[in-house]
């Protein structure tokens, strides 16, 4: 169906005019009506773009061949991709493929894998298909992944297909500000907690809403806001689906009965989504491109830069809303799944806001409750002879390793593993939540060896300048790469020292999450660190070369959460 | 310790129970329909969750039914709090100790691009959390309506750098419309982060009034208090020897959404007399204020409020009481903004 011909459709389906104005700004895959992903395309052309998202506009944005989100890159295990990337920008710019395996000096990081795009060139990627799955592309050059560089990449197996559907769609998941990203870190720098407009207030106390006043001074005394979940919010972000907001109601089109694959990707730059479909049960069958054994849920927290595929079954002939909620509450946006064009779904209210817990703070204040048999806590507190309850935020001793700077304003005191939590803010949804640890790997897991080593790297932060960091040291500051042996196994124990979310991403590698279920652990390249929390990883280093590794909020990661992990023969071993 | 005895034995507890057993708790929980023939090969194909979970309890795995029993009390809509679940790793190995191996000294990319073509994107990448930037803010702009004439204030500041390291330009001052400025003062300073809440600062103040005009050696200390609140402390040391010290804190309390008042009080003390300024040693001044801003957006907030002023010292020309002096109470309207 040529485009004209869908306008003429949209048009006698009554659509919202809003959509039309729209449509033509959207690759064929992201428009509403679409029967479903369809085939991709094997050249991007990286230009300025005017994006306009409602009535706002965002002047410095990037599109890629003219569109955002990107379009779609559809590649088959076994083949050889060859995709030529042309820059018609003012500065650099790259292509990350975000989770594929691939050689690294084809992973598209400016400065680790390969040089950058320069204004006016070409580069053309080539690399093997070597995993299917669901995976994202975007840019990996300053900021142009918040104003438009991203798109999907979908990598289809070699045979049949283990997941099987009828039809299948993909959901970017994104947020988009009028404001520059760089404009946004400057404003957190001034003031901190810029774009919380609900912080906790006298009204709210009087009225027995939020905390106690006894729990608010607790939290004052330690200059921690509960109300802190996002660091940008729905005061300056609108939230998208397929580069539509709730009113241009992107809709993917399904028959009553079928079996709809989703292939949702968030490809925000600072918002975690939990996702929902109201009336519809969502059965999670991958993860990071990665089959699991499928698990029913009504809700999943899906974090910056992870892919999920999901399985849905709308078998009434309705509009079923998708609806992605950003963690913090400030807004959504809804997409309709519909048995036709012109049909919207319901947009549920906000619902209330999450305070963050003690337990962010990596304090374990819960106290123990054995009657579900599921409170175990088998991580040690910092130091025995701090007690199980210590109140020290900046102890010293609980992480000898971190220069007590002043990037670094907390440690957690008492590390928790929170692979098994529900995510923030979902605690009390009153409905089936997905966590990491009912996640279970659908193949075995390759690599069945004890790490022969571990370490700790702690996500460090001071909330109050905006300044991030890993182990408190940013690269510009002389923070050392990171060295694996080739082929060694390693354990990387991540620990949030701050109470914020952290989606970590390790370029180049897949890795498992130590969830207890050995053999059959969830393979992911992008894992949410919990708020004061620790995620223990095991990674089989079998990717030669130098790779990036990073906090996926880019704002963190720009002022300074990443780090450069080498991976290399060792010296004397044959090459 | 109890706590931790406790916490070791859960697991094996859990994965004492028969996988049957845990399967009967387990379905008793659960909602949505198993299932009738489960058929594990072709789990992925058709994606039926309870029955590839069945399949998967039936291993015996005690975290993966931990897992799920956690779930199902999710879907409980009795209200009762669920303590989140750990993982429970009865699997759970410790890594070994081997060393970390060296940091290479090449890198890479260098051999496939070469070192030259490297150069220009490797020093972006190494300039990778170093901030720089600028702001200017309207701490206080505001009329004073007072009879018989209308007074001003101004309290601005304006920074330029970096995260750890600032060049702060500062000025504050009052007067009266249609008069004189009674009082004028810059400061340059720079500005360095000591830990993560409190700065050092140091500089030059400048006092154009009152007159004769005065330069300072300023040092001082600034820094975000536990309860939020904002304090500096100042030692100035002027020109003619003569050394003062300043002190002011300043806390914001949320009212309602974008509803906030701002406490704020300031002192200057003198630690010996000052016969040109009229100043005695002890209290100079003491100032405090109460201004209820709306913030429009957090960078523009319109307030009104109440400031309080009191001097001591001894008579200046034009003063009326020695050793009193000052406006008292005073209404004020102002704006609060950063650029």
């Amino acid at each position: 169906m040529s485009l004209l011909d869908r306008r003429a459709v949209l048009r006698q389906s009554g659509y919202l005019a809003a959509g039309l104005a729209t449509a033509s700004a959207f690759p064929t895959w992201a428009q509403s009506g679409t029967g479903g992903a369809g085939e991709g395309v094997t050249q991007l052309n990286i230009a300025p773009f005017h994006w306009r998202v409602g009535k706002r506009s965002l002047h410095h944005a990037v599109a890629v061949n003219g569109t955002v989100p990107a379009p779609l890159i559809r590649l088959k295990e076994g083949e050889v991709a060859r995709i030529a990337v042309s820059n018609a920008l003012k500065e650099q710019t790259s292509i990350h493929w975000h989770g594929v395996l691939l050689p690294f000096q084809m992973d598209g990081v400016p400065g680790v894998s390969f040089p950058g795009i320069d204004p006016g060139q070409t580069f053309n990627y080539e690399f093997p298909v070597v995993h299917p799955g669901t995976y994202w592309y975007h840019s990996h050059s300053g900021m142009q992944e918040a104003v438009g560089l991203y798109g999907p990449l979908i990598i289809d197996p070699a045979g049949p297909d283990p997941i099987q559907s009828d039809r299948e769609h993909v959901l970017i998941l994104a947020d988009w500000s009028p404001m520059h990203p760089h404009e946004q870190v400057r404003r957190l720098k001034i003031a901190a907690g810029y774009f919380n407009r609900r912080k906790q207030d006298l009204a709210g106390l009087l009225a027995g809403r939020d905390q106690s006043q006894k729990e608010r001074l607790e939290w004052a005394a330690m200059r921690m806001d509960p109300t802190d979940i996002s660091d940008v919010t729905g005061f300056t972000y609108s939230y998208l689906i397929n580069g539509q907001d709730t009113a241009a109601n992107w809709t993917g089109l399904f028959a009553p009965g079928e079996r709809v694959r989703l292939r949702v990707i968030n490809a925000s730059s600072m918002t975690n989504f939990n996702l929902r479909i109201p009336g519809l049960p969502i059965t999670v069958v991958a993860a990071d491109a990665n089959r699991v054994l499928p698990v029913e849920v009504d809700e999943l927290q899906i974090a910056i830069a992870e892919t999920y595929d999901l399985i849905v079954t709308p078998s009434e002939d309705r509009a079923y809303g998708v609806i992605a909620e950003a963690i913090d509450r400030s807004g959504l946006v809804r997409a309709t799944l519909a048995p036709r064009l012109g049909m919207a779904a319901e947009v549920p209210p906000l619902r209330q806001r999450p305070l963050l817990k003690m337990r962010d703070m990596g304090m374990d204040m819960d106290g123990m409750d054995m009657g579900h048999g599921g409170e175990i806590d088998l991580s040690k507190p910092v130091n025995s002879d701090m007690g199980s309850h210590s109140m020290d935020m900046r102890d010293p001793k609980a992480a000898p390793e971190v220069p007590l700077s002043p990037a670094v304003a907390t440690l957690s005191p008492q590390r928790i593993n929170r692979l098994a939590d529900v995510p923030t803010g979902l605690e009390d949804a009153g409905h089936r939540v997905l966590t990491y640890a009912q996640l279970r790997s659908a193949v075995p897991n390759p690599d069945a060896r004890t790490p022969s080593r571990r370490i700790d790297l702690h996500l460090t932060a001071n909330m109050e300048r905006y300044m991030w960091s890993i182990d408190g040291k940013t690269i510009s500051e002389g923070a050392e790469r990171i060295p694996f042996r080739l082929g060694e196994r390693v354990r990387l124990n991540l620990i949030n020292d701050t109470m914020m979310p952290h989606p970590i991403h390790l370029h180049g590698h897949f890795f498992e999450l130590v969830t207890g279920a050995k053999g059959s652990r969830p393979v992911k390249h992008t894992v949410n660190v919990l708020p004061g929390g620790t995620v223990p990883i095991d990674l089989t280093a079998d990717a030669e070369g130098d790779w990036a590794f990073h906090c996926h909020m880019l704002l963190h990661m720009h002022e300074g959460m990443m780090r450069v992990v080498t991976v290399r023969r060792e010296s004397g071993a044959a090459s | 310790m109890r706590r931790l005895l406790l916490g070791a034995a859960a697991p094996f507890a859990l994965a004492a129970l028969p996988a049957g057993a845990q399967e009967v708790d387990h379905s008793t929980h659960q909602t949505p329909a198993k299932a009738a023939e489960a058929e594990p090969q072709d789990h992925s194909a058709h994606g039926d969750a309870a029955q590839e979970q069945e399949d998967h309890s039936a291993h015996g795995d005690a975290a993966s039914s931990a897992a799920q029993d956690h779930s199902d009390h999710m879907m409980d809509h009795g209200g009762h709090h669920m303590a989140p679940a750990r993982p429970a790793d009865p699997d759970q190995e410790e890594p070994g100790n081997a060393p970390s191996p060296p940091v290479p000294a090449d890198h890479a990319a260098d051999a496939v691009f070469g070192a030259a073509a490297m150069r220009g994107s490797r020093a972006d990448l190494a300039s990778m959390g170093r901030w720089r930037g600028s702001a200017l803010i309207v701490n206080r702009l505001e009329v004073v309506p007072d009879s018989p004439e209308t007074g001003y204030a101004w309290d601005l500041t304006a920074w330029t750098g970096g995260d750890i390291d600032r060049l702060v330009i500062a000025s504050e001052g009052e007067g009266h419309f249609g008069g004189m400025v009674e009082s004028a003062e810059v400061a340059a300073k720079w500005r360095h982060a000591l830990d993560p809440y409190a700065n050092l600062e140091l500089g030059l103040r400048r006092d154009f009034r009152p007159e004769p005009s005065r330069t300072y050696a300023l040092a001082g200390i600034e820094a975000l208090l536990p309860y939020w609140i904002h304090a500096e402390a100042q030692l100035l040391l002027s020109n003619k020897g003569d050394l003062h010290a300043r002190l002011g804190a300043e806390h914001d309390w949320r009212l309602a959404g974008p509803l906030v008042l701002n406490l704020e009080a300031e002192t200057d003390i003198a630690f010996q007399d000052v016969r040109e300024l009229g100043i005695q040693a002890g209290i100079e001044k003491i100032e405090a204020g109460a201004r209820l801003r709306y913030e429009i957006r957090p960078e523009f907030a319109p307030y009104v409020g109440v400031s309080w002023e009191r001097a001591y010292g001894s008579a200046i020309p034009g003063s009326a009481e020695p050793g009193d002096r000052g406006r008292g109470f005073a209404a004020v309207v102002g704006i609060r903004a950063f650029f």
